[in-house]
């Protein structure tokens, strides 16, 4: 099974990345969905983060924002920047999958909090399966599309012990407002 | 000493941050209200996680508590309890009247893209269920887009949790 922290990795990054949407993306509706979709995935980030931070007398800010770029657990799959649209959809339908799958491990948890939190998630989470289903029918016979999925499969499950120039870079950005503070700041 | 109706009259006033003719305990997302020495607890589970309202309305409801006289005590709950079968009938009837359509039944699966892009979500404005799925997505998490063809009038729709 996969740790809590591993899956809060993959959605905070993921998050991130899907929001360089917002504005660009090629149709407006999924300028709404994309952003829509990275406020789940942060939000469910959030949560996570807040269990694992109880565990390890930290927080989730801390979690989040305050670790080295080398230290993050995410796949390599979702730190990738990604320009081209049917890339993004691929990424987006082979994670929605691999996420499905280990959410469905999760609530089964003994752990209470854990079980229940990866029961809310899941609710959310199906409307970015449906999302990504309806985006696969549309493209599955596109080659570009086909050739997107057989390259970013392999991905899924790699770099989450060493990551590439694309994550710091990310980092970079997501952590300036907390670095430009120190430590303790109230917002 | 406060009482805990008297805590659920004043959270009952407390508007939600988004849809303000909504209020917090119209939503049903206050799960239980508790009075101790001095001290309100209350537990409360947010419609979304990602919702940004969260930190608002754990304020606002701490205030009013103060206003009591009596020391807030907010834990957020983030499991499944919550559901949007839980908005109640006047929060229904309440979001209807300012156009936005409220959530069909949780069932025990999650919902499926048939049954949204089905004829059965009821347009707000007209009643007529000729309307489309635009959008799964919408300005906040817990809204999808739907268009009335009958009266041509685009809405929003609570999706199910």
């Amino acid at each position: 099974m996969r740790s809590l922290l591993e899956i809060a990795d993959d959605e905070l990054i993921l998050g991130w990345r899907d929001s360089e949407w917002t504005g660009i993306a090629p149709l407006l509706e999924e300028d709404v969905a994309f952003s829509s979709i990275a406020q789940n995935e942060i939000g469910h980030a959030r949560a996570l983060y807040e269990l694992v931070a109880r565990t390890q007398n930290t927080t989730a800010d801390e979690l989040a924002f305050d670790r080295a770029p080398g230290e993050y657990r995410c796949s390599r799959l979702v730190e990738l920047r990604l320009l081209d649209w049917e890339k993004t959809i691929a990424r987006h339908y082979l994670y929605e999958q691999a996420d499905a799958e280990r959410l469905a491990q999760l609530v089964q948890s003994d752990d209470a909090e854990v079980s229940g939190l990866a029961a809310k998630i899941d609710r959310e989470e199906a409307y970015h399966r449906m999302h990504a289903q309806m985006w696969f029918d549309r493209l599955k016979g596109e080659p570009r599309f086909n050739s997107a999925l057989d390259e970013l499969r392999p991905l899924l499950e790699t770099g989450r012990d060493e990551h590439s120039e694309e994550l710091t870079e990310l980092w970079d950005e997501m952590t300036v407002v907390r670095r430009s503070q120190p430590a303790g700041t109230k917002w | 000493m406060v009482t805990v109706a008297q805590v659920w009259d004043a959270l009952a006033e407390i508007p939600d941050p988004e849809i303000p003719v909504i209020s917090l305990v119209d939503l049903g997302v206050i799960r239980d209200v508790g009075v101790e020495n001095g001290t309100v607890r209350v537990g409360f589970t947010p419609t979304f996680l990602g919702c940004p309202a969260l930190e608002v309305m754990r304020d606002a409801m701490a205030e009013r508590i103060r206003d009591l006289g009596a020391e807030p005590e907010i834990e957020v709950l983030a499991d499944d309890s919550w559901s949007t079968d839980r908005i109640t009938p006047a929060g229904r009837e309440k979001l209807r009247d300012s156009g936005f359509a409220p959530p069909a039944p949780r069932e025990a699966a999650a919902p499926t893209l048939v049954q949204l892009q089905s004829n059965v979500f009821r347009c707000p404005y007209c009643g007529s269920t000729e309307t489309r799925l635009d959008n799964i997505f919408g300005p906040t998490p817990c809204r999808s887009l739907r268009y009335c063809t009958s009266c041509r009038q685009p809405f929003e729709q609570f999706k199910t949790i």
